[in-house]
């Protein structure tokens, strides 16, 4: 009996931390895409969105037919990116290839602007500009006017498929495609002359290139403008990810004022207010929201900034006779201000946006005085590496150059070559034998570089060390200017 | 085993159950599409498998049905090249050296071309840009043992020297050390010293000049400046092939060193020693 007698105290039983895995299968793998039927609105905020959606797609379209003379033989597009001769033209402006440094100052002068833009305004960016925005707005302002507004999408996604359904569709793609189509091919013209490449794709003429180029660029655009839409703001963009970094809390962004809106609920008409927040809860914000996100959970990654929550919500503030701006463009601080029955106040100058101001300056002053005092002649002189000097019979010293001229002029010119810096030294090219006492003459062909072989020979006396600065000038023939270009001239070691 | 799905309190997603410094991980899943776009990739590489080259076999491997060689597309491009190229060569063939050098395009072309062959074939000795190095001489300078003009220098090129072949360039300098006393040797050496300029003995030099006269003058010429025809080194310049001590030139007089270059037309086509000689030629001391 006594063994089997419970003990005294008896051990608690142990509690295993386990569950049926059928509840541990709460977490997918991969998350169903949840389509989003974005309502139409009208509103100050639709207006701008309109008007960056005209002017952005006009300048994309339209600017490669522009012309502009440059004379002959050369191209006369203004804006041009010449691959197979190594040239990018830009109204007056031509850039070499060695040049690209114009394109880096640009990128930078991008990057800065897109900062100090998104630090007073929040993500203007994308929800005006982006051309991921801007394509995909279009692409569902097509939608709309073939399939109609978020309800009767959603009815007809749902019906079972009849002719018309397959009519609409068909007839929505089908437009998507052809935009997709005039948008590959617009980006093709900056690549070539824009009349010849749309008469040669129309005529079955152009090279698999151009081509292959436009259906890539349709493909892409189909695909991200009609299907893939909010997912690339939201999974392949970067942007949204570090954008937390250049706001602050005097940045404008889209904000709900909770402060005045909850408690939310439906409002019944002529029911009273007090107690209550201004939200009626009639989801409209979302409705209308091309990323299908709920402004009221505050500022997010999906948000993009554009505004339309705004407009929505202001239709429905004037109908139920409530202040507007429920939802507004505001700052954090002015929130913080208003809460507390202050005037708001504009803070856009601040040490944020002063230094993105001040570097954006200096890099478009730096861009502008570049190419205002751009050189029309560059002169690389490389010396030889091997021999890097040959002793002569006489005692003397030679060394070799290749002579390269860059005449970035479209008219051949004609210089006189020089030597200064270097004591009782001879020049010698070969292919040039000019007649005793006169210079030799070089020839720079037009809007190329033209390359010699050059000697220059002098007395081992006239070199002081193993390596001595010398400077080679050219003095063109028509103007007399002269042009002066560093090397060295090389010794054995002393 | 993740034994319970935790949920952030915050934004109500899943955790993976990583923490660190009590920070959590979030388990946000990853979008469906892009799952496809994996499967996508997977269904090009099928299709790129029966399109190109890909699997290995025992006794070859899966060609493709495109036919795709990269080998054959080298080749292809290679005969490209040589035909974009022919009318060169069509009219290297038919010029002389002379001409090619005065015609500025043929010129440009046999520049570049010949800097290639230079590279491939010469400058194994000769150096790049023909600087010479050890035994081997310079052919930038302005010193020429056969002589520095296209013909001579096409010559040398085709011919070689001292290789067997009928039409090489030959010369032979006697071994001095059977024929003089070391002493004697010793005097022409203060002479060709002399030559060049540099001080010594001024009475040994007297005593070599006769015999150097005697011994020399006929190849070396009677003031040292050489003669190209006979190859023989102009010994007046400070342009020493095998030095310009005094050792290494009594080693010169006592047993000379007789250098040999192969006959490069029994290698080359008449075109590319064209291009060679013009090349060499520009190198700096062509005359």
């Amino acid at each position: 009996m006594n063994d089997l007698a419970p003990a005294a105290t008896p051990a608690p039983v142990p509690v295993e931390d386990a569950v049926s895995f059928k509840q541990q299968k709460d977490t997918k793998l991969y998350a169903e895409r949840v389509r989003i039927y974005a309502k139409a609105i009208k509103g100050r905020f639709r207006q701008i969105k309109t008007a960056a959606l005209v002017g952005l797609l006009a300048i994309y379209y339209l600017v490669p037919w522009l012309r502009w003379d440059r004379g002959p033989g050369a191209p006369d597009q203004a804006v041009l990116i010449d691959m197979p001769s190594r040239r990018a033209y830009f109204f007056w402006i031509e850039i070499w290839p060695q040049e690209i440094y114009y394109l880096t100052f640009l990128l930078m002068l991008g990057a800065f602007g897109l900062f100090l833009v998104t630090s007073i305004g929040g993500r203007v960016w994308c929800g005006f500009t982006c051309p991921q925005t801007v394509w995909t707005d279009l692409f569902m302002w097509v939608e709309r006017l073939i399939e109609g507004d978020r309800a009767a999408r959603i009815r007809l996604d749902k019906s079972p498929l009849t002719g018309g359904k397959v009519a609409r569709k068909v007839a929505k793609h089908g437009a998507w495609l052809l935009i997709a189509a005039a948008t590959g091919g617009a980006w093709i013209m900056y690549f070539n002359d824009a009349p010849t490449v749309t008469w040669n794709i129309l005529t079955g003429q152009a090279s698999f290139a151009v081509y292959f180029f436009c259906g890539l660029f349709t493909a892409t655009t189909y695909l991200l403008a009609g299907w893939a839409r909010e997912q690339v703001c939201t999974y392949m963009c970067p942007w949204p990810r570090f954008q937390a970094a250049l706001l602050d809390n005097e940045s404008y962004v889209v904000t709900y004022e909770s402060w005045r809106g909850e408690p939310r609920g439906a409002h019944k008409k002529g029911a009273s207010w007090d107690g209550r927040g201004d939200c009626v809860a009639c989801n409209q914000c979302v409705a209308v929201c091309p990323t299908g996100i709920d402004i009221r959970d505050g500022l997010q990654l999906e948000c993009i900034g554009c505004g339309l929550c705004i407009d929505a919500c202001n239709d429905v503030m004037a109908k139920v006779g409530r202040p507007a701006n429920l939802i507004t463009l505001d700052t954090e601080a002015n929130q913080q201000r208003r809460q507390r029955g202050e005037a708001p106040v504009m803070r856009i100058v601040r040490p944020r946006t002063i230094i993105y101001a001040v570097i954006i300056a200096v890099l478009g002053i730096g861009i502008l005085l570049g190419l205002s005092t751009r050189a029309t002649l560059d002169v690389n002189v490389l010396h030889d590496r091997n021999p890097l000097f040959v002793r002569l019979s006489d005692g003397g010293l030679r060394n070799g150059y290749t002579l390269k001229i860059l005449n970035k002029d479209r008219v051949a010119k004609t210089f006189a070559l020089g030597i200064e810096d270097l004591a009782g030294a001879t020049l010698s090219v070969i292919g040039h034998e000019p007649a005793p006492g006169q210079p030799i003459l070089l020839e720079g062909r037009p809007d190329t570089v033209t390359s010699y072989r050059l000697y220059v020979t002098a007395p081992a006396a006239a070199v002081a060390s193993h390596q001595q600065p010398i400077q080679l000038s050219l003095t063109d023939q028509a103007d007399q200017t002269v042009a002066r270009f560093e090397t060295v001239f090389r010794g054995p070691e002393r | 085993m993740p034994t319970k799905v935790e949920k952030d309190a915050f934004t109500g997603t899943d955790t993976t159950g990583h923490e660190w410094d009590g920070i959590k991980e979030l388990n946000t899943p990853l979008p469906k599409w892009w799952l496809y776009t994996f499967y996508a990739s997977i269904l090009f590489a099928v299709v790129w498998w029966v399109l190109y080259p890909s699997w290995p076999g025992i006794n070859g491997y899966a060609k493709g049905v495109l036919g795709s060689n990269q080998r054959l597309d080298l080749d292809h491009r290679m005969a490209e090249a040589k035909a974009a190229q022919a009318t060169y060569y069509d009219r290297l063939a038919s010029a002389s050296v002379a001409e090619i050098n005065q015609d500025p395009e043929l010129l440009n072309f046999a520049l570049v071309g010949g800097q290639v062959a230079f590279n491939e074939n010469c400058a194994g000795c000769h150096a790049l840009g023909g600087a010479g190095q050890s035994i081997y001489p310079t052919l930038a300078d302005d010193d020429w043992l056969w002589g520095g003009t296209l013909e001579a220098i096409e010559q040398t090129i085709n011919y070689g020297i001292r290789n067997g072949h009928e039409q090489a360039r030959f010369n032979e300098m006697p071994a001095f050390g059977e024929i003089l006393e070391p002493a004697q040797i010793e005097d022409v050496t203060d002479y060709v010293l002399s030559l060049g300029g540099t001080s010594g003995n001024a009475e040994a030099a007297a005593r070599g000049q006769a015999l150097f006269a005697e011994n020399c003058a006929s190849c070396h010429g009677d003031d040292g400046k050489g003669l190209q025809d006979m190859g023989a080194p102009n010994l007046t310049d400070p342009i020493w092939l095998y030095g310009s001590q005094r050792p290494q030139i009594v080693a010169q007089i006592v047993k000379p060193r007789q250098g040999v270059m192969p006959a490069w037309s029994t290698r080359l086509d008449p075109a590319t020693i064209k291009l060679l000689t013009v090349y060499v030629h520009s190198l700096g001391g062509g005359q």
